[in-house]
């Protein structure tokens, strides 16, 4: 009797690439509840959008690199770079923003690359990076939560953000002007620049600050802070890049801040506005383009924290966490290179 | 139970099914002496043995009829009494469907034994080399399945042994043959390592066993209580894989490592499995050699999963038979765990002293071939490698053939465990890459050897000849020049400078075919024609001008 031969170990763990992309989709859903309570319906347009152009750009990249369609197209990548974006993006944007940044993140910094694995770049951070860069303006128009929270009398319907969204039709009531507004950051950064002190810039719009940093923001953050404590826990991403990233953050605010309280923000603002969360626990932690070993994404989280924070206070942009990622993609292999750990029974001083 | 204090080793699998109870609630079995017995020659790390009888031989059971021909090899014995009918290849047990030089017994049912040794008494009175050499011709090997001939681990020259550590580990899921052991024989276990202590001289054996074992432990506990022997202690490990990896094992019941590369003697200690310690006892005590082991015969494919005592050489075919035969459902036969074993192409090879378990698959049992996804480098492999290895950067540099780059990273220190293999969630066959890494570099490291001494070999030769060639020209010139023709002398110079002209040619033409040779075998993968090949033909050119200066010597007389 012939048998077939195969090769060990003989059993397999239960994960699959596709399991461990559907929780980071899991991890995102306290920040899209969230983000939608405060922001509204535009939130979930984005994210549907988004999701509906990278699985038709996966689709016809993975057809013209003749892969396997249903394989790959279940692998989820495709999907966790959409909701990605799409949560990344000013909420009530004209559907052709997602598309374009969901085509560049997709088709250009991952299938152009070799796809899936082989991506030096985030995708999403590609994708929210080139929408910044080129489309500025579009970029900066936050929904303020002023108008569309559960505060406001004046939230737009569903079937209202649709009009906005596809046919740029805004209510008469309203206006786009009323409808958005800087980010907390943006404003900011730019009172900061007129000569202004930190606390009178919050003192002046207490509606706009919210609780600590942010009206809607800093609940946002929270969440996902929450979503990012649930994939450490279920083992998708470890705390070394989160704890490294939102650490150094902490540290440098703290000294500038203990420095000159006058002018620095300080590091409870800097944690949980803009995207430091979905950065810190979504972003830089993607696997494919981080660092391998324990200490290398230690490292990593560090290098992402600290451009972050430069970016902020000394740079043009007011949130730098897409740029801090990308150039801590970029040095990831030479980290990996210098932080490979010291194996069982290694010489003793190799370490 | 002695508590005692454990460490830890990086990475490991906690959760991984276990079914050990499908074979231990059980009891042993025997097998029956089946028709034909094919014993193979190779059973063992080094040289295979030398077959010691011829076909139609009569051969009864325990009689060596395979000799050893090295230090590290072992002999290789009857397991039942018979006739031989043939010697040469058969299919054995290994991956791919290896053949190997066997020698097949046709059984007489007699079962009858040849004479042995008389039973020792006191083990005592023997000396170290006397048991080291009872050890060896009782054809005892790693029975963990590493087959490492185990007198070669009682060293000899002074080096110190502190601590015998026991491999009871039995971390591979399915098997339970070492469990079932201890719990049956716990008198021999002991004795063996009694025996093994006297021989090391070392101060205290751990017997290191994980904590899915407790009626193995309370056996051995039982009677170690019994005997009233101090210095044994039987240590319970938490049950994660691999921790009868031998280095793993060391770590967790002593905190220290092996060094890379090197062997637990370096750091004063040997390990043996707890079937080899039982070996011991039946070869030193009773003089018995290893002509059988105790073999789990387990999974969802067979019928009557149980252990059971088999001789070795007993087609795999027929085990099965006696464990009620596979299921309807039946898909693969493996020989060894579910994590390392090694797939069977068919079941009528022979049972050899490594297998200590047969897994029959049932359909969806065991993985079977992987469709593969793309390495997301996330890292799972590295945080499960029990040597703290990167498998995934191995892979990618294996895949790319960078083998310089996998060394670099530690390739051999791979134990083959199959933990990356088992977490990967793109189901990349981690550990089949660093094999393929390890057999690429071997072989290449083997072929350079080959070539440095094939070349050396020729060089050596042309040297001899050129050397032999100046003197007989030499001696010739003499001869004449002696006769005393005045005229004969420029006569003989002449022709022995002609003959030094022409064999200086010839050495020329061998030495630049050999670094042609060199550079050819060299200049595929390895630094084309560089310094090194330079270095390694300086030393072999050394006899070719030394001749050829002794040539000139001659000629100038």
């Amino acid at each position: 009797m012939a048998f077939q031969m195969i090769a060990a170990p003989h059993l397999r763990g239960p994960n699959t690439t596709s399991k461990y992309m559907f929780k980071v989709v899991y991890g995102l859903i306290p920040g899209i509840i969230a983000a939608t309570y405060f922001f509204g319906w535009g939130v979930l347009t984005n994210i549907a959008i988004a999701i509906t152009a990278a699985l038709f750009f996966e689709t016809i990249a993975l057809k013209l690199r003749r892969h396997a369609l249903p394989k790959y197209l279940c692998d989820g990548s495709a999907i966790v770079t959409a909701t990605l974006l799409g949560i990344a993006i000013p909420q009530l944007s004209a559907w052709w923003l997602p598309v374009v940044g969901v085509f560049m993140a997709i088709v250009i910094a991952k299938h152009l690359y070799g796809g899936l694995g082989y991506n030096p770049f985030n995708p999403a951070a590609i994708g929210y990076v080139v929408l910044l860069i080129s489309f500025p303006k579009e970029m900066s128009q936050w929904v303020s939560p002023d108008w569309l929270g559960p505060v406001s009398p004046d939230k737009l319907s569903f079937a209202q953000t649709l009009g906005v969204v596809f046919l740029d039709k805004i209510p008469d009531t309203t206006s786009l002007d009323l409808l958005t507004h800087a980010s907390p950051l943006d404003y900011l950064k730019g009172q900061l620049k007129l000569g202004l002190d930190v606390s009178a810039i919050v003192k002046s719009d207490p509606e706009m600050w919210g609780t600590f940093s942010g009206k809607g923001w800093e609940w946002v953050n929270i969440a996902l802070l929450f979503g990012g404590i649930y994939m450490i826990w279920k083992k998708v991403i470890t705390w070394h890049i989160p704890v490294g990233m939102l650490g150094s953050m902490i540290v440098l605010a703290s000294i500038v801040y203990a420095i000159n309280p006058e002018t620095a923000v300080n590091p409870l603002i800097h944690i949980t506005s803009g995207g430091v969360m979905l950065g810190a626990f979504f972003i830089a932690t993607d696997p494919v383009t981080s660092c391998t070993s324990t200490k290398g994404r230690l490292i990593f989280g560090i290098g992402a924290g600290s451009l972050t924070y430069i970016i902020r206070t000394w740079g043009g942009y007011p949130d730098g966490i897409a740029f801090a990622v990308l150039l801590m993609n970029l040095s990831a292999p030479y980290i990996d290179r210098f932080t490979v750990p010291a194996i069982y029974g290694a010489k003793k001083g190799a370490k | 139970m002695t508590t005692q204090k454990l460490w830890k080793y990086h990475g490991g699998l906690k959760s991984i099914p276990h079914r050990k109870s499908l074979s231990n609630s059980a009891s042993v079995r025997t097998a029956v002496v089946p028709r034909y017995i094919v014993i193979p020659l190779h059973q063992h790390i080094g040289k295979p043995a030398i077959p010691m009888v011829s076909v139609g031989d009569k051969v009864l059971k325990g009689q060596k009829i395979g000799r050893a021909v090295e230090f590290v090899s072992a002999p290789i014995h009857a397991s039942t009494s018979g006739k031989v009918i043939a010697i040469g290849d058969r299919p054995v047990p290994a991956s791919g469907g290896a053949m190997g030089e066997c020698i097949v017994i046709e059984t007489d049912g007699k079962d009858e034994w040849i004479e042995l040794d008389p039973p020792v008494k006191d083990f005592h009175t023997l000396d170290q080399a006397t048991i080291q050499e009872k050890i060896r011709l009782a054809g005892i090997v790693g029975l963990g399945g590493a087959t490492f001939p185990s007198h070669v681990k009682i060293p000899g020259g002074g080096a110190k042994v502190d601590k015998l550590i026991i491999n009871a580990a039995e971390c591979e899921p399915y098997i339970t043959c070492d469990d079932m052991l201890m719990r049956d024989r716990p008198h021999d276990v002991i004795s063996g390592i009694q025996v093994m202590l006297h021989s090391l001289q070392a101060k205290e054996c751990l017997i290191g066993l994980e904590d899915n074992k407790p009626e193995a432990a309370q056996a051995l506990e039982k009677y170690i209580a019994k005997e009233n022997i101090t210095n044994i202690k039987v240590v319970i490990t938490p049950t994660v894989y691999p921790t009868g990896g031998e280095k793993q094992l060391i770590k967790i019941l002593t905190g220290k490592e092996v060094p890379s590369g090197g062997l637990p003697l370096n750091i004063g200690m040997v390990v043996h499995n707890v079937g080899t310690a039982a070996a011991i006892h039946d070869a030193i005590i009773l003089g018995k050699p290893i002509i059988s082991r105790l073999v789990t015969v387990s999974g969802a494919g067979i019928n009557e999963p149980c252990n059971i005592e088999v001789l070795i050489g007993t087609p795999i075919k027929e085990i099965v038979e006696q464990c009620g035969g596979y299921t309807d459902d039946f898909e693969y036969l493996i020989a060894g765990g579910p994590m390392m074993g090694g797939a069977l192409m068919n079941d009528e090879v022979p049972l050899v002293k490594r297998i200590n378990a047969i897994l029959c698959g049932a359909k969806g049992e065991f993985a079977g071939p992987q469709d593969s996804m793309p390495c997301v480098r996330c890292g799972s492999c590295a945080n499960a490698c029990p040597t703290t290895l990167l498998p995934q950067q191995l892979y990618w540099y294996a895949r790319s053939g960078e083998m310089d780059k996998c060394n670099d990273l530690s390739l051999f220190d791979c134990i083959e465990c199959g933990c990356c293999s088992f977490v990967c969630p793109s189901k990349i066959p981690l550990v089949q890459c660093i094999t393929f890494a390890k057999n690429s570099v071997r072989n290449e490291r083997e072929e350079q050897r080959k070539a440095t001494r094939s070349s050396a070999r020729g060089e050596r030769k042309q040297a001899r000849l050129a050397k032999e060639a100046a003197e007989k020209a030499a001696k010739k010139a003499a001869k004449k020049a002696a006769g005393g023709t005045a005229k004969a002398k420029p006569a003989a110079k002449a022709t022995a400078s002609a003959q030094l002209e022409a064999m200086n040619q010839e050495m020329k033409d061998a030495m630049a075919k050999a670094r042609e040779q060199l550079q050819e075998m060299w200049g595929a993968k390895c630094s084309p024609a560089s310094a090194s090949s330079d270095v390694a033909i300086e030393p072999t050119t050394a006899p070719v001008k030394e001749a050829l200066a002794k040539a000139k010597e001659l000629l100038k007389k």
